[in-house]
């Protein structure tokens, strides 16, 4: 992965794929410049045995095949940086991911276009679950729902291009004032 | 500024579109993205958006974009599945946003495929 944000768009579906209906993701950038990713969701969690497991390249719950690669390779990159991953679930009440990275090291990825991103996410899973993003940094602070639009389009979908279109143009003006130092 | 009185313009036009579409029931042309790890690795995202700003600028009412997962030719990625209404899918592979425009203008509204960007193109080499 080239960016923060693509991490972001590979991780959220595994909130998706647990029947989430919540997803609250968030980029805190400290004055020590330390970044924090975190997605929680209201998904269906996991046992013990397979959070212990999930760090594994050869975890997956699909059947396809036998490797699962997201988790894997957002610890690479945030390790890399001397940042961490945390991970916390609970079966039946869903998970929490955090990855920190330090955005002061040559080795750490850039934050990228979070705003395609969201735009991505929201468009892949228009109806269901609910997503919410919050950035803040020393120079300020945005949040965006879709459950504040939902309503405003009465029955419209999401996904429509127009509407996907509008989401990421005004997440991309709310989020470079704040992140700009370290999205590129 | 991005305000809301733009997403109730937005909203509306929206909703004329919709109702064209729902008069030509069965004509949905789909347009399908592989969005795993490694189809965002290899830049699936851009892709995906370029569909939606071409289809959004050319204001076609009968596409349809979604995502699917890791189809195993990882390989292959970004890869685009084109499907034409009573036609077979045809696969686009390493698919880049400056592709999209000509899959659009050819493929999408005026039924001819971008050979040389397809998989059998592709496979051939």
């Amino acid at each position: 992965m080239k960016e923060i944000a693509l991490h972001l768009l590979d991780i959220v579906q595994n909130s998706v794929r647990a029947g989430a209906s919540h997803v609250d993701i968030r980029f805190l950038l400290g004055a020590d410049g330390v970044l924090e990713m975190g997605v929680r969701d209201d998904g269906c969690g996991m046992s013990p045995e397979l959070l212990a497991r999930v760090r594994s390249p050869f975890t997956t719950t699909r059947t396809t095949r036998k490797v699962g690669l997201g988790i894997p390779l957002l610890m690479q990159n945030a390790m890399q940086s001397g940042g961490h991953v945390d991970l916390e679930s609970e079966e039946g009440k869903g998970t929490e991911i955090v990855a920190y990275f330090v955005t002061s090291s040559i080795d750490c990825l850039p934050l990228g276009d979070l705003a395609s991103t969201m735009a991505s996410i929201i468009m892949g899973s228009p109806d269901k679950p609910e997503f919410s993003i919050r950035c803040a940094s020393p120079a300020g602070e945005m949040s965006f729902s879709t459950e504040t639009i939902r309503p405003m389009l009465e029955g419209v979908s999401l996904s429509e291009p127009g509407v996907v279109q509008w989401i990421k143009e005004s997440l991309e003006e709310e989020i470079e004032p704040i992140m700009g130092g370290i999205m590129k | 500024m991005k305000t809301m009185a733009e997403l109730e313009a937005i909203r509306k036009a929206t909703l004329s579109r919709i109702n064209l579409r729902t008069d030509e029931k069965g004509e949905t042309t789909r347009v399908v993205i592989g969005m795993a790890t490694c189809g965002i690795a290899a830049g699936a995202r851009p892709v995906m958006l370029s569909f939606m700003e071409e289809i959004e600028k050319r204001q076609l009412a009968h596409v349809q974009i979604s995502q699917t997962g890791c189809i195993g030719m990882c390989r292959l990625e970004p890869m685009v599945d084109v499907i034409l209404p009573g036609k077979e899918k045809v696969t686009y592979v390493h698919v880049k946003p400056e592709m999209v425009p000509r899959i659009v203008a050819e493929h999408i509204v005026n039924g001819r495929p971008v050979e040389e960007y397809t998989i059998g193109a592709a496979e051939k080499n």
